[in-house]
């Protein structure tokens, strides 16, 4: 094990050095959540652009183009710069410290992960910059809509961001499995690995098999626009469904990359606040892999109005996923149940993300049906789908990650009160902004549009929904003046002050360079509780 | 205190020093996964527009029928598989401890590799048609150009692997490099195999 003498002397140069060429984990996982954070809120306020426009009927503020760019960025940054690279983030920082290693396998392409990220966002974001603006034909960039003769260099921008993103998540993936199987300390089998790390490399799995699909797509999309090609176009042979196939055979994998290691984070949270074990621990287990596995089986069911896929398998394996889905619930509801809860933020939030999370997924199991999917198809129903997993789900667990392991990143505990502030007003501010989606797509306002007409009765509602996203703003500041006055004089938090079952917990916080000074004997998923009561095993 | 120690049967590796496949191998192998995902959605690109024509090769340019002219792509083709058996040569050259081997075969490997290169980069400029010219174009010399490209990964590879091996870096015990070398030229080579036989071998429609 290593030892003290290993500690690193970064007396001789900076500090802003030393995180511009770092290769320790921690630092890396930290610089992810804090660039992912600062995605989300340059995300964050295209999507109030995008519901300043849409609070009333009629052009106020952006032309059409505008309006396109601003929702096509939107989406962009939350889903490939933000939801993705915080998860990674969380895992960057917390797996090698779960599994007991020092690092993570590959320390060097680790870094190189991280900052393809800032670059890919800088890329991305110059399309703004250029003549005809950024990429504007919506995060799916479907042809003939993303062909040249309909935009600017903005689009190819959006490519090479997407490829530098791709390219990030792949080496990430790798660096997670090798770390996963090969870096774990004496002692912690696969099945005693935590829930975290286990979605971690389910993640990873899905990441290393689906996302060089997308590489290839973005390729041949590329071509098609630079250098004459003939993929995406049917007059010269080519095929507009072969870009919605290869593309979604990533990214329906890709919301299971953006919701297991949130699972992940929520199945530790509910253990330790609730002061029970994570109640079927194999189950949940084999509910992440099946779930994984069933991702790759689906992808066409956003392609149902095309008449171009086989309608009755993918509905069918779509209904599929609502049974591993459905164990997890069960998990996480039977782990609380007669538990000793204790109301601080990161259950708040872990709460939240159960109860909004399962809206997205009945909205979403509504849309698997066919007949209903080619109703709702397009509409408003699919943004508030999306919205209640990936914010009401996602968004929900980051946060609650963000107040679980911030006093181990820092050694201070965010403030309680102001977290629980924060938490009523997203709370709040959410269900707002995404509820009413739920009426305005059954009564058909299409997604993407910039202006609709005053007599369709969705004023009121898109009205509600502007107030709703305000809200959401508002209540990020009081995290932003959390943050700000955490790191001056927050509360100092002890190595363990959750009283947590896992191996981060077993060492100082923050941890040193090197992670332990020893670790505790692991005979169980629960190896610092066990320490903590002296339990003997089995 | 037995107990716990009869335990511990189950204790797995802790970083690189212990048995089992090393790490570098691990993220090789992972790594090629991902490129066989990555050729997987350009040849499902390629079977999908060659499905969706008539006929295949598309009317109207004599050159589309690659077949009629394969002696270079044979050539080339033959030289690739050799390099792969060469390059396997090397790596059983350094389990023995044997550098001498380990030098020579990479060497001929990385020119074996040069050549293909070289003859593929000829073949284009005698093709007659280009990535413009129909679907046919643009699936060819994306497919074949993708696949260049990584035996230029591969050549580049290979030039720091006996960089590495006249430096004396390599041996028996330490030659992780060299085996996920080979592991990646091997892929590219049957990347290649593939590619030729459904461009040149399989029949038309």
């Amino acid at each position: 094990m290593a030892t003290t003498s290993l500690r690193t002397s970064t007396g001789y140069r900076s500090g802003l050095y030393d995180w511009l060429t770092t290769t320790d984990h921690k630092k890396i996982g930290i610089l992810y959540l804090a660039n992912s954070i600062l995605m989300f809120l340059v995300g964050g306020v295209f999507a109030l652009i995008v519901r300043l426009e849409l609070a009333q009927p009629g052009l106020q503020f952006l032309t059409d183009a505008q309006y396109n760019q601003a929702f096509t960025i939107h989406a962009s940054l939350m889903l490939f710069l933000f939801v993705i690279p915080v998860l990674a983030g969380f895992g960057n920082y917390i797996v090698p410290l779960m599994i007991g290693a020092p690092d993570m396998a590959f320390p060097r392409i680790n870094a190189f992960s991280f900052w393809l990220l800032p670059l890919a966002a800088i890329v991305m974001l110059s399309g703004f910059a250029t003549g005809g603006g950024a990429a504007a034909a919506g995060w799916t960039e479907y042809s003939p809509l993303a062909q040249a003769k309909y935009e600017g260099i903005g689009t190819d921008l959006w490519i090479v961001a997407l490829l530098l993103i791709g390219t990030s998540s792949i080496l990430g993936a790798i660096n997670f499995i090798v770390t996963i199987f090969k870096m774990r300390a004496p002692g912690m089998t696969l099945l005693r690995m935590p829930v975290m790390v286990w979605t971690v490399l389910v993640t990873s799995i899905l990441v290393l098999m689906a996302t060089p699909v997308l590489t290839s797509a973005l390729i041949m999309l590329f071509i098609d626009r630079n250098l004459g090609g003939h993929f995406f176009d049917p007059a010269t042979g080519g095929n507009a469904i072969l870009w919605q196939n290869t593309f979604w055979f990533y990214s329906h994998p890709a919301v299971y990359i953006m919701i297991l290691p949130a699972m992940g984070i929520i199945s530790e949270v509910l253990p330790v606040f609730s002061r029970k074990p994570l109640f079927g621990y194999k189950a949940f287990i084999f509910a992440t892999a099946a779930i994984g596995a069933l991702g790759f089986s689906v992808w066409a069911h956003h392609m149902f109005t095309t008449g171009a896929v086989y309608l009755p398998f993918f509905s069918f394996m779509t209904f599929l996923i609502a049974i591993p889905t459905g164990v997890k619930f069960f998990n996480w509801i039977a782990t609380m149940f007669r538990g000793q809860l204790t109301f601080s933020t990161p259950l708040l939030y872990a709460v939240g993300f159960l109860t909004m999370f399962l809206i997205g997924g009945i909205n979403g199991a509504f849309s698997a049906a066919v007949p209903v999917d080619f109703a709702l198809h397009d509409t408003y129903w699919v943004v508030a789908h999306i919205h209640y997993v990936l914010f009401g789900g996602s968004v929900f667990a980051v946060f609650a990650g963000l107040f679980y392991w911030w006093p181990k990143m820092f050694g201070r505990r965010l403030n309680e009160t102001l977290g629980k502030i924060q938490f009523v007003f997203m709370f709040i501010g959410f269900n707002l902004t995404f509820f009413p989606m739920h009426m305005l797509g059954l009564s058909g306002m299409p997604r993407r549009i910039a202006d609709y007409d005053p007599n369709a009765g969705w004023n009121d509602l898109n009205l509600l929904a502007t107030i709703g996203g305000f809200t959401i703003a508002l209540s990020i500041l009081p995290f932003l003046w959390n943050v700000f006055i955490t790191f001056r004089s927050g509360e100092p938090a002890g190595d363990d002050p959750w009283e947590g079952n896992t191996l981060e917990w077993a060492t100082s916080s923050p941890p040193p360079p090197y992670n332990f000074d020893h670790l505790p004997e692991i005979r169980s998923e629960r190896p610092v509780f066990d320490a903590r009561h002296g339990a003997t095993h089995g | 205190m037995a107990l716990q120690v009869s335990d511990h049967d189950e204790v797995v590796g802790h970083g690189a020093e212990e048995q089992g496949i090393s790490n570098v191998i691990l993220g090789m192998i992972l790594f090629i996964c991902s490129e066989v995902m990555f050729f997987a959605g350009l040849f499902a690109a390629y079977f999908n527009v060659r499905a969706n024509s008539p006929v295949w090769p598309p009317e109207g340019n004599e050159h589309f029928h690659v077949a009629s002219e394969i002696a270079l792509p044979l050539i080339i083709t033959t030289l690739l598989i050799i390099s792969s058996f060469t390059c396997q040569l090397a790596v059983w050259s350094i389990r023995k401890g044997d550098r001498t081997g380990l030098i020579r075969n990479i060497a001929v490997t990385l020119v074996l590799g040069v050549i293909f290169l070289l003859g593929q980069g000829y073949d284009y400029t005698q093709l007659g048609f280009t990535l413009a010219d129909g679907t046919f174009g643009t699936t060819f010399f994306t497919l074949t150009g993708f696949h260049g490209a990584h035996v230029l990964g591969g050549v580049l590879m290979l030039s720091v692997v006996l960089y590495r091996a006249m430096a004396g870096q390599f041996s028996s015990k330490h030659h992780d490099m060299v085996e996920a070398v080979s592991l990646y030229w091997h892929f590219v080579d049957v990347v290649w195999i593939c590619l030729f036989s459904l461009l040149y071998l399989v029949p038309t429609h």
